[in-house]
């Protein structure tokens, strides 16, 4: 029996005691709280388990999955879920037939792969799951179920699980569970699901001529030793433990003089609530350029308002790289007015 | 008799800036020491160290003494200059901070409590690290709203009024992410103990017991297994707690140190889970859901699963084993000169409390007992503090911590020797710090 199973076990017996031992009597607040309504529970009970209760109804096909892909996904992950530029690959193409076969992804045990999103995964709800209730990173919950199981089938397709012509449902998940390349892959035989888990490993107890390793086999090299900042200035520079000077003497001083923010308030209310920090930081490149990279290729442009007003609303590529911005359509006109305003003012 | 013993430590050794040139004082307290200024360091402690008795009567007047400073002949500030509180100017290098290069965005990120300058076992909250996933929020506490369902008689909602009108009990605990010290699995990575250790923190938490509220609700005792906690941020985080744990210790938590909970820690609610590492206690906490088997969620099934040299991820690895690490002298940090030192650090365990700490100077070879200072509680923090007197040779300090179970902490050799070193998450081995004769402290491994 695994651990996990015990703790299972164990824990029915314990509750009843643990919820005696409350000390105060929950008569007393009898009153307080209020039941919720079903409307209430559909509206924030979205989990989907792995046994698929919570799954809605629907279906979604690859070839539908591949188009909202690229329009909702890929500006993140790449077209074929492969990118690392916001986040770590999805799928790289390295699950293999006998990896389906077996539920075991052999590659986990090489670690010149990098592990994958698809490589990882046991369970297809855990995909399902998340997708409905966190993507797209910048608009969560904007999914609706027939298109995270058109996203699900498109992600599966791309890592050899399924075919093109594949449509996922509600019906046929179970079998999709069923050749999940690493399904077999995951273990609770540990002690670290409970406080009262037994550990696997133990250190010693030697105080004194101990035998242990005494060479040194790692450093940080004095190269990079600066990559985190000159640790002169993460320390206390009065105390008795004072940083290194880590930094190259005299190096200039990086004065971080932003244009944009410099001369105008920065209009964040309207680039919050418009979604555009998810793609836009105010001073550094993030899937979009950044505002002042921006404000400084257009000063002095005298139809830049205009222009920048209609790429708003429009979207598009090709000014700052492959990255498309996606169309926003919706925006209120003052909210763009606002905001090329502030971009352009200098 | 045992006064001469203690101040024949070094204690009241002249400080070495007395034997210093007064450039070479400007020049090293403004650009730190280099190779160059280290030898004219050297050379003038050497010096020194035989002038000590000649010089002690002649020293000249210290300025900060005998000159009028500006704050002694001076009005000072009114009250409510800072309506809330902010620390001195003069602490500005005690900051979170990113390692960069770690993650590609702001938003799904970590940002490191600077466990080098802070004492005692309470982390200030502005200090508390940073680990989000969909960046943070802040919400409004009037619409803020906890559910509880599933196996349950009556589906509850509480608003922040009803849960802040509950008993209420306060508890101090750490928190740390199971990935704390992710990088320092295969080598060493990172320069200071910021970056080692850093997304640790240990605070006081005021809420309600979860326990009372599952009762309240009339959760079924003969089905529940888990518990999923659901944040109401954008990335709704949800993670599959223990219900036996649960209903021990855990807590619904609103106050953190005194005041509301921060923003960035879950304002206005989160789920103290006390021994379970941080992404269990989840923020903004929205919902908790009562069920009969565990959920694989996205972060204990791709993410917060640690990958064994067979290739088999360990699921649903909650706990965070016992743990220490010398916080100073640590990483990144220099000894000015020989002598007396206070090694200071922090100890901690998801199991239970820490009835031990050890430290070595030797890399392990010797062990010495280090003062526990109290108060010592369960799962928190617990600070430890060892006198040592460096001879300006090199040294190996490490911390070794056993806790209330008589589990020992093991060298990063045991730990790997079982684990291998791709698992990511609990890293929970023996730190290393090497002090060079100079008296630069870096992170090294041994092996
Ligand atoms: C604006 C950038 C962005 C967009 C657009 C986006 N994602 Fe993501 N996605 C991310 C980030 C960042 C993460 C990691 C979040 C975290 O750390 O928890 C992520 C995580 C994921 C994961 C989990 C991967 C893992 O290993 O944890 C899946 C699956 C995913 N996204 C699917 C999608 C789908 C499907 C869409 C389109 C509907 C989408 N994403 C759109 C940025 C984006
Ligand atoms: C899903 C990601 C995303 C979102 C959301 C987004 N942008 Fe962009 N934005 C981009 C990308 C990518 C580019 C670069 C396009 C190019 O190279 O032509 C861009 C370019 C721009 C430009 C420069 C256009 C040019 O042609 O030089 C402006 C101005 C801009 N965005 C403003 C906004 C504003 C305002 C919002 C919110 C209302 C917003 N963006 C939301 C991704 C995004």
């Amino acid at each position: 029996m695994s651990n996990w199973v015990k703790a299972m076990a164990l824990s029915s017996a314990l509750v009843a005691c643990g919820a005696m031992a409350g000390s105060t009597d929950v008569d007393a607040i009898a009153g307080i709280g209020r039941e919720a309504t079903p409307n209430e529970i559909k509206a924030w009970d979205i989990d989907v388990r792995p046994d698929f209760q919570g799954l809605p109804p629907g279906q979604g096909s690859v070839e539908e999955g591949e188009s909202i892909w690229l329009e909702k996904c890929a500006v993140c992950h790449g077209d074929f879920g492969d990118s690392n530029e916001i986040f770590s690959p999805l799928v790289l193409g390295n699950i293999t037939a006998e990896d389906i076969e077996t539920g075991r992804v052999a590659s986990l045990t090489d670690p010149g792969v990098v592990r994958t999103t698809l490589m990882k995964v046991s369970t297809v709800s855990t995909l399902w799951d998340y997708i409905y209730r966190a993507m797209p990173w910048n608009a969560p919950k904007s999914l609706a179920p027939d298109e995270v199981y058109a996203l699900v089938a498109y992600l599966l397709q791309l890592a050899y699980v399924v075919d093109y012509d594949f449509s996922l449902s509600d019906e046929n998940i179970e079998d999709v569970q069923a050749i999940m390349p690493n399904r077999n892959g995951v273990t609770t035989d540990h002690g670290l699901w409970s406080v009262d888990g037994e550990t696997d490993v133990m250190g010693s107890d030697c105080t004194s001529n101990c035998v242990v390793p005494l060479e040194v086999t790692s450093s940080i090299p004095d190269y990079a030793m600066n990559a985190h900042g000159n640790l002169k200035d993460q320390m206390r520079d009065y105390g008795p433990f004072p940083g290194i000077q880590t930094a190259p003497e005299n190096a200039p001083v990086d004065v971080d003089v932003d244009p944009v923010t410099a001369d105008r308030a920065v209009p964040e209310a309207a680039l919050q609530s418009n979604g555009c920090l998810g793609c836009h930081r105010l001073d550094s490149k993030l899937v979009g350029p950044s505002f002042a990279a921006i404000a400084e290729k257009y000063a002095g442009q005298p139809d830049a308002a205009d222009y920048l007003a209609s790429k708003i609303r429009q979207g598009g590529s090709g000014v700052w790289g492959s990255i498309a911005m996606p169309p926003m359509p919706q925006l209120a006109p003052e909210a763009v007015d606002e905001i090329t305003d502030w971009l352009v003012a200098r | 008799m045992s006064t001469d013993n203690k101040f024949s430590m070094g204690h009241i050794r002249p400080a070495p800036e007395s034997f210093l040139d007064r450039d070479l004082i400007a020049d090293v307290s403004a650009n730190g020491v280099n190779s160059t200024r280290r030898g004219l360091l050297r050379g003038a402690l050497a010096g020194a160290l035989a002038a000590v008795a000649a010089q002690a009567t002649a020293r000249p007047d210290d300025p900060a003494i005998v000159e009028p400073a500006p704050w002694s002949t001076r009005l000072g500030n009114p009250v409510l200059t800072n309506p809330y509180g902010q620390p001195s100017r003069f602490e500005s290098a005690t900051i979170r901070r990113q390692s960069p290069g770690l993650t590609q965005t702001d938003e799904a990120s970590v940002s490191f409590t600077p466990l080098q300058s802070t004492f005692g076992m309470i982390t200030p909250s502005g200090l508390h690290f940073e680990r989000h996933h969909q960046g943070w929020v802040d919400i409004d506490p009037r619409q803020h709203r906890l559910m509880i369902n599933g196996l349950v008689d009556t589906p509850m909602v509480f608003t922040m009024e009803d849960l802040m009108r509950m008993p209420s009990v306060s508890r101090m605990h750490f928190i740390e992410c199971g990935a704390n010290t992710a990088l320092e699995w295969g080598n060493s990575a990172v320069p200071t103990v910021q970056y080692t250790h850093g997304m640790l923190s240990c605070s006081e938490f005021t809420g309600v017991p979860l326990s009372l509220l599952l009762e309240r609700a009339g959760f079924d005792l003969k089905r529940a297994t888990v518990l999923l906690a659901e944040g109401a941020d954008g990335s709704s985080m949800t993670r599959t707690i223990n219900i036996e744990n649960a209903l021990d210790d855990a807590m619904v938590a609103y106050g953190m140190n005194g005041e509301m909970l921060r923003p960035e820690q879950g304002y206005p609610l989160r789920l103290v889970v006390p021994g379970a590492q941080g992404v269990s206690w989840v923020k903004w906490l929205r919902r908790i859901e009562v069920g009969d088997a565990p959920y694989a969620t996205k972060d204990e099934t791709i993410h917060y699963v640690d990958l064994m040299p067979d290739g088999q991820l360990r699921q649903y690895t909650s706990i965070q084993e016992a743990k220490s690490v010398i916080t100073s002298p640590s990483g990144g940090q220099r000894l000015m000169n020989q002598g007396y030192y206070n090694v200071s650090g922090l100890a901690w365990s998801g199991r239970g409390t820490v009835t031990k700490v050890e430290v070595s100077t030797d890399g392990g070879r010797h062990w010495q007992t280090a003062r526990l200072e109290g108060p010592v509680l369960p799962k928190a923090l617990t600070r430890f503090n060892f006198d040592w007197t460096w001879n300006g040779e090199a040294a190996l300090l490490q911390s070794r911590v056993t806790d209330s179970t008589g589990y020992i902490q093991p060298s990063k050799p045991e730990l790997k020797a079982v684990r291998g070193t791709r698992s990511i998450y609990h890293n929970n081995a023996i730190q290393t710090w090497r002090v060079m004769p100079s008296g630069e402290v870096e992170n090294v491994q041994l092996g």
